[in-house]
C-alpha cells in the first residue's frame, strides 16, 4: 500500500466526485419513482422518498400496459440479437479465415460503409418495409437490424488471432467449412459472440428513432417510445414518468453490471486493434 | 478440388450478411439520392402521378431555408462544444484512473460507463426534470450559492448547452473505455525508462503518451464526430428542437419534414447533406492521422 | 461465473434461434386475417376514461363488433395520423382536429358521411363547415374546441375592474394595471410560444384572411394580420407575459391557483381540469369571457374535433355505426360529464346542467363569433411556421416586418404543390 500523500488523495477525491455527479441522475430517478404526490410538493425537494410508494409501478402495469411494451422490447430485441449473431459470425468467419475473390476490397468497403448516418437509409426503407406490409410489426424492425457491419468486423478481429493449423487439421479431417463452422468456430468465438449479444441486445433495446418511425400502434410500442409518448401525455406526473424510466433502464443495466467484462471486451477490440 | 470447394463455402457464408446490407442498407442509400431529386410528398404518397422530377431544386431550396441554415448551425455548434468537452472529459478520466496509486480502477471505470449503457430517452425524463426552472434540484443547488434560478430548456441561449451537459455526462464514458485501453497498450518500460533518464511526468505525458495514443485519439475523434452529428434523440424527446429552433438539428428537422410533414423529396436532401458533413469530418481526420 | 455464463448464454441461443424462427414465421403468418379483427379507434388527448364508457355502451348494443381504443397524446397526434396513414396502418375510426380535415380528405384518408337535413341543422354551422370540404361532411363534429379567456375575477376586482375586456384596449389596459401593481414572478398573461393558436385568432379578429382567397398563396403581410401580429408581439413586449415555451406549462394549475397568471386564453376542456386541479376555494373565483377583439367582443376559432371513418377501413359499415353512437346526443352528454367537451349539437345544449354551469354561459356566446381557418390541406405545416417566426420575433431574434415576410415566403413555398395541383386557378399571381 503507498502512502496517502497529497496528490493521491487528490485524485480520489475527484474520482468519488464525478461517480456521485454521473451517478446522481440514476439515484435521484428511483428515488423519484417511489415518492408521493405530497413528497413532490414540499420544497427543497427531498433527496429520498418520506412515504416510499410502489404505486406509480402498480399503474404502470395496471393501467399503462407497461408489462406489454417490457414483452415488445424483449421480443425485438432479443429477435435481432439472435439473427445478427448468427449471420455475422458465419460473415466474419469468412471474410477472417476463407479466401475468395475481392474479400479484401469487399471488407474495406464495409468499414467504409460505417461513416454513413443511418438516417440516410431511413426515408427509403420506411417506403421498402411499408411495401413488404411490415409496418407495426417487429418483423419491420428486427430485419433491418439482423447484420452489421461492426458485428461482422468484431468477429473477424477475434477470428484472425485463431491459427490456420487448427482449420487445417480439421479440413485434411475432411470437415466441410459449414461443418468447421458449427463445431470449431462457434465453440471457439464463445467470448465474441458473448460480446456482440450485449451490443446488439443494448442497441436495440435503446434504439428510438427506427421503432419510433415503424410502430404506429400502442400495442407494439417498445419501452422507449411508449416513454416518450408517456411524456407527452403525462407532464404533470413525474413519479410515473421516473417509474417508467427505471424499469426501461433496468434490464440493461443489469446486464451490463453482469457481463461487463465481455461488452468492454468487444468495445475495445472494436475500437484499438485496427 | 479443395480450391474449388472453398470459395463457394465463402460465398454462402457471406451472402446472408450481404444481402440483408445490401437491400436493406445500400439500396436504400442509393433511392435516398434518388428520391432527393424529386418532390415526393402526402400528394404523391396519395397518387403516384403527383410526383415531379424536379433536379436540384431541393438542394436549392436547402441553402435559402431558414430552417436548414439553423439546424446546420445548431449543429456545429453540438459538435464544436460537445465532442471536445467529452473527449476532454474522457481522457481526463482515462489518465486518472490509469493511474497505478488509484483504488477501485473496475469501480470507477463501471461507474462512469454506466450512462452509455442506459436508453437515452429514459434518462432525459430525469434531466428534463432536474432541469425544470421551478421544481428543479439543479436550480435549487445554484439557489444556495446564491445564483438566480435559470430556464435551462427554455433559455434559447441556454438549451443547448444544456443538451451538451447531458450527451457528455452519458457519452464520455465511451471513449474513456477506449483511452484506457489505448493507455494500457503503451509499454511501461518506456516510462520506466524516461524516469531514469529524469523525465518528469509532464514531459512523460507529452514525449510518450500522447504520441503513443494518437491512433487511439484519432479513433475517437471519428466516432465521436459521427455519433455528435448524428444528435437526435435529445432535442426530440428534450426539446422538440425549440425554444426557437435552437436545439433543432440536421437530423431532427430531416425528421420533421420526413416523418412529420412527409416531405420525403426535400427530407432525402437533408439527409444527403448531413451524409456529405460527415463523410468529409471523416476524410479530414484521415489526413490528419495519415501526417502523424 | 463467467464461463458458466456465456456457456448459458450459448445454449440459451441455440435454443430461442429456432423458437424465435418459428415465432417470426408464425407472426407474419396470422398478421393478415380478415375475420373477427378487432375495430380500432383512435381518440387524442385526456378522452380516454369517457371514451371507454362510451364504448362500453356501444358494445353492449352491438355486441358483435369489438372496439380496441387507442389514446394519443395531441402533441403527436397529427404526426402518428399521418406516419399511419404512409404506412397503410390507418385505424377504422379515428378523431382528428377540424384543422386537419382538408388535409386528410386531400389524401383520401377519410370515407364521406351521409347527414339528414334535420341532422345537419342540429349541429352549429360553423362547426359543421369546419368538417366540409367541397360540400361533402368528411368528419363527424365530435366536439368544439373554441377558445376564449380564461380569468381570475379576484385579481381584476383588486385591480378596479368589475367586468373582463371586452376589446382589446380595455384588455391591454388592465394586464398594464395589474403588472404594474404587482411584482415578482407575477405575469398577466399566460401565452405558450408554442401555439398557433393566439396569432391566428387575433389575426382572423382583425379581418385577416391569411391566405388569398384560393389558398395560393400567403398574405400574412396584409394591414389586418400586420396589426394583430403587433397586438400579439406586444403581449411579451410589454411584459404581459413570460417568453416561454410548452416546459414551463407543467405548473399552469398551480401558478393558476397561486394567482401567478391573470388570464389564459384556452379551450373548454381546461374547465374540467380548473374544477379538478384548483382548490375548491376558488370556484367563483375564476371564470370565462368572450375574446375581446380589436373594437368589441371579437371572434374566435371554430375548432374542435371530428371523427372519421377511414377510407382504408375494411369494416366501414361498423366503422360508421360507431360514428354514428359516439355523435348522439346521449354520448355527447356523457362526454360532456366526464371531460367538459362542448357538444356541437344544439340540442344538448338545452340540458339543464349545460345552461346551469356559469363557464359554459361565455362558450355558448363565443359560438356564434367563430370562424374556420383556411382550408387546405397545408394548415397544419403553415401553423408551424407561424409559431417559428412569432417565437422569433418576441423574442428578438428578428423584427415583426422580417418575420411576416419571412412567413409568408416560406407559406408560398410550401404552397407551390398545392399551386401545381391546382394549375388554372391559381394564376393572378403573386400581386397582393
Amino acid at each position: 500500500m503507498k502512502p496517502l500523500n497529497g496528490g493521491r488523495l487528490l485524485a480520489h477525491v475527484i474520482l468519488l466526485m464525478a461517480a456521485l455527479f454521473t451517478l446522481f441522475p440514476f439515484f435521484w430517478m428511483v428515488s423519484v419513482s417511489l415518492m408521493t404526490v405530497e413528497d413532490m410538493a414540499l420544497f427543497p425537494p427531498p433527496l429520498t422518498p418520506v412515504h416510499p410508494t410502489l404505486k406509480h409501478y402498480q399503474v404502470l402495469f395496471d393501467e399503462l400496459a407497461m408489462g406489454r411494451y417490457l414483452l415488445n422490447s424483449t421480443l425485438i430485441a432479443a429477435g435481432v440479437t439472435m439473427s445478427s449473431l448468427f449471420i455475422n459470425s458465419m460473415a466474419g468467419y469468412a471474410f477472417a479465415k476463407l479466401h475468395f475473390r475481392g474479400r479484401d476490397g469487399l471488407f474495406r468497403l464495409l468499414l467504409a460503409m460505417m461513416v454513413i448516418p443511418s438516417q440516410a437509409a431511413m426515408l427509403p426503407l420506411f417506403l421498402m418495409i411499408k411495401q413488404l406490409g411490415l409496418i407495426n410489426t417487429y418483423a419491420g424492425i428486427i430485419i433491418p437490424g439482423m447484420s452489421s457491419v461492426f458485428g461482422i468486423f468484431l468477429i473477424r478481429q477475434y477470428l484472425k488471432s485463431v491459427p490456420d493449423s487448427l482449420l487445417d487439421a480439421a479440413r485434411i479431417d475432411g470437415a466441410g467449412e459449414f461443418r468447421i463452422y458449427r463445431s470449431l468456430i462457434l465453440p471457439l468465438s464463445k467470448p465474441v459472440l458473448v460480446s456482440l449479444a450485449v451490443f446488439t441486445f443494448m442497441g436495440s433495446w435503446n434504439d428510438f428513432m427506427w421503432p419510433l418511425i415503424i410502430l404506429t400502434q400502442e400495442d407494439r410500442y417498445t419501452l422507449p417510445v411508449a416513454l416518450a409518448n408517456l411524456m407527452g401525455e403525462h407532464v404533470q406526473d413525474p413519479q410515473l414518468m421516473m417509474a417508467g424510466a427505471v424499469l426501461t433502464i433496468l434490464p440493461v443495466v443489469l446486464l451490463f453490471l453482469l457481463l461487463q467484462r465481455y461488452y468492454l471486451e468487444g468495445l475495445v477490440a472494436g475500437g484499438v486493434k485496427d | 478440388m479443395m480450391r474449388m470447394r472453398r470459395p463457394s463455402a465463402a460465398f454462402w457464408l457471406v451472402l446472408p450478411a450481404m444481402l440483408l446490407m445490401g437491400v436493406f442498407f445500400v439500396l436504400p442509400i442509393v433511392a435516398s439520392l434518388l428520391l432527393s431529386f424529386t418532390d415526393f410528398d402526402l400528394y404523391a404518397l396519395a397518387r403516384w402521378d403527383h410526383l415531379r422530377l424536379i433536379g436540384f431544386e431541393n438542394y436549392r431550396h436547402l441553402f435559402t431555408d431558414p430552417l436548414f441554415f439553423r439546424a446546420l448551425t445548431n449543429t456545429f455548434y453540438f459538435v464544436a462544444l460537445g465532442a471536445p468537452l467529452s473527449i476532454l472529459a474522457s481522457l481526463f478520466f482515462a489518465l486518472l484512473i490509469n493511474q497505478r496509486m488509484v483504488c477501485g480502477q473496475g469501480f470507477f471505470r463501471t461507474v462512469f460507463f454506466l450512462p452509455v449503457v442506459t436508453t437515452l430517452v429514459a434518462v432525459a425524463v430525469v434531466w428534463r426534470y432536474l432541469y425544470h426552472p421551478r421544481s428543479g434540484l439543479l436550480n435549487y443547488v445554484l439557489s444556495l450559492l446564491g445564483i438566480e434560478p435559470m430556464d435551462w430548456l427554455g433559455d434559447p441561449d441556454w438549451a443547448m448547452p444544456s443538451l451538451i451537459i447531458m450527451a457528455v455526462w452519458k457519452n464520455f464514458g465511451f471513449n474513456m473505455v477506449i483511452f484506457i485501453a489505448g493507455l494500457k497498450s503503451i509499454p511501461r518500460r518506456l516510462y520506466e525508462a524516461a524516469e531514469v533518464d529524469g523525465a518528469g511526468a509532464f514531459d512523460q505525458f507529452r514525449s510518450i503518451t500522447l504520441p503513443l495514443l494518437a491512433p487511439t485519439f484519432v479513433f475517437v475523434v471519428i466516432v465521436t464526430l459521427i455519433g455528435y452529428f448524428q444528435l437526435f434523440a435529445e432535442p426530440y424527446v428534450m426539446t422538440q428542437g425549440g425554444p426557437s429552433g435552437r436545439t433543432l438539428s440536421i437530423a431532427l428537422l430531416m425528421f420533421e419534414e420526413g416523418f412529420r410533414w412527409w416531405n420525403l423529396g426535400y427530407a432525402a436532401a437533408i439527409s444527403f447533406v448531413l451524409f456529405l458533413i460527415i463523410l468529409s469530418g471523416t476524410l479530414i481526420q484521415m489526413c490528419v492521422r495519415r501526417l502523424l | 461465473m463467467a464461463q458458466r455464463l456465456t456457456n448459458l448464454m450459448l445454449k440459451l441461443w441455440r435454443g430461442s434461434l429456432v423458437a424465435f424462427l418459428v415465432g417470426v414465421l408464425g407472426f407474419l403468418g396470422c398478421s393478415s386475417e380478415p375475420q373477427d379483427t378487432p375495430l380500432s379507434f383512435w381518440v387524442l388527448g385526456g378522452e380516454g376514461e369517457a371514451v371507454r364508457l362510451l364504448v362500453e355502451a356501444f358494445q353492449q348494443e352491438t355486441p358483435d363488433v369489438r372496439v380496441v381504443v387507442q389514446q394519443i397524446p395531441w402533441s403527436a397526434a397529427h404526426e402518428k395520423l399521418l406516419t399511419a396513414y404512409a404506412g397503410d396502418a390507418m385505424p377504422d375510426v379515428f378523431q382528428l382536429g377540424n384543422t386537419w380535415v382538408p388535409e386528410f380528405d386531400a389524401l383520401g384518408a377519410v370515407e364521406p358521411l351521409m347527414l339528414s337535413a334535420r341532422e345537419k341543422e342540429d349541429f352549429f354551422s360553423g362547426i359543421l363547415d369546419s368538417s366540409t370540404v367541397h360540400g361533402r361532411l368528411m368528419a363527424m363534429p365530435w366536439y368544439i374546441d373554441t377558445r376564449l379567456l380564461f380569468y381570475r375575477r379576484d385579481l381584476l376586482l383588486a385591480a378596479g375592474f368589475e367586468a373582463p375586456p371586452t376589446s382589446w384596449s380595455e384588455w391591454l389596459l388592465m394586464m398594464e394595471s395589474l403588472r404594474d401593481r404587482t411584482s415578482g414572478q407575477f405575469k398577466a398573461l399566460i401565452a405558450p410560444l408554442s401555439e398557433w393558436q393566439l396569432p391566428v385568432i387575433l389575426g382572423m379578429q382583425s379581418g385577416a384572411s391569411l391566405l388569398d382567397a384560393e389558398g395560393c398563396f400567403g398574405r400574412f403581410q396584409a394591414a389586418s394580420f400586420r396589426a394583430a401580429f403587433h397586438f400579439y408581439i406586444e403581449l411579451y413586449e410589454k411584459g404581459f407575459s413570460a417568453l416561454m415555451g410548452d416546459a414551463q406549462m407543467t405548473s399552469l394549475y398551480q401558478d393558476f391557483a397561486d394567482g401567478r397568471i391573470a388570464f389564459y386564453v384556452t379551450g373548454p376542456w381546461n374547465i374540467g381540469e380548473f374544477h379538478r386541479r384548483l382548490p375548491p376555494s376558488l370556484e367563483g373565483v375564476w371564470a370565462t369571457a368572450v375574446m375581446p377583439g380589436p373594437t368589441g367582443p371579437g371572434a374566435s376559432l371554430a375548432g374542435g374535433s371530428s371523427l372519421a371513418v377511414s377510407a382504408s377501413s375494411r369494416h366501414k359499415e361498423k366503422a360508421l355505426a360507431l360514428v354514428e353512437f359516439m355523435a348522439r346526443p346521449q354520448s355527447l352528454l356523457t362526454l360532456y360529464h366526464a371531460t367538459g367537451d362542448l357538444p356541437p349539437k344544439r340540442s344538448v345544449w338545452s340540458d339543464p346542467l349545460l345552461l346551469a354551469s356559469p363557464p359554459l354561459k361565455a362558450f355558448r356566446r363565443q359560438l356564434d363569433r367563430v370562424i374556420a381557418t383556411p382550408k387546405v390541406p397545408e394548415w397544419e405545416q403553415i401553423a408551424s411556421k407561424i409559431v417559428l417566426y412569432a417565437e422569433r420575433s418576441a423574442r428578438h431574434e428578428m423584427t415583426e416586418e422580417e418575420a411576416l415576410l419571412g412567413l409568408d415566403r416560406d407559406v408560398d413555398r410550401l404552397l407551390s404543390k398545392r399551386r401545381w395541383l391546382l394549375s388554372g386557378a391559381c394564376d393572378q399571381g403573386r400581386a397582393p
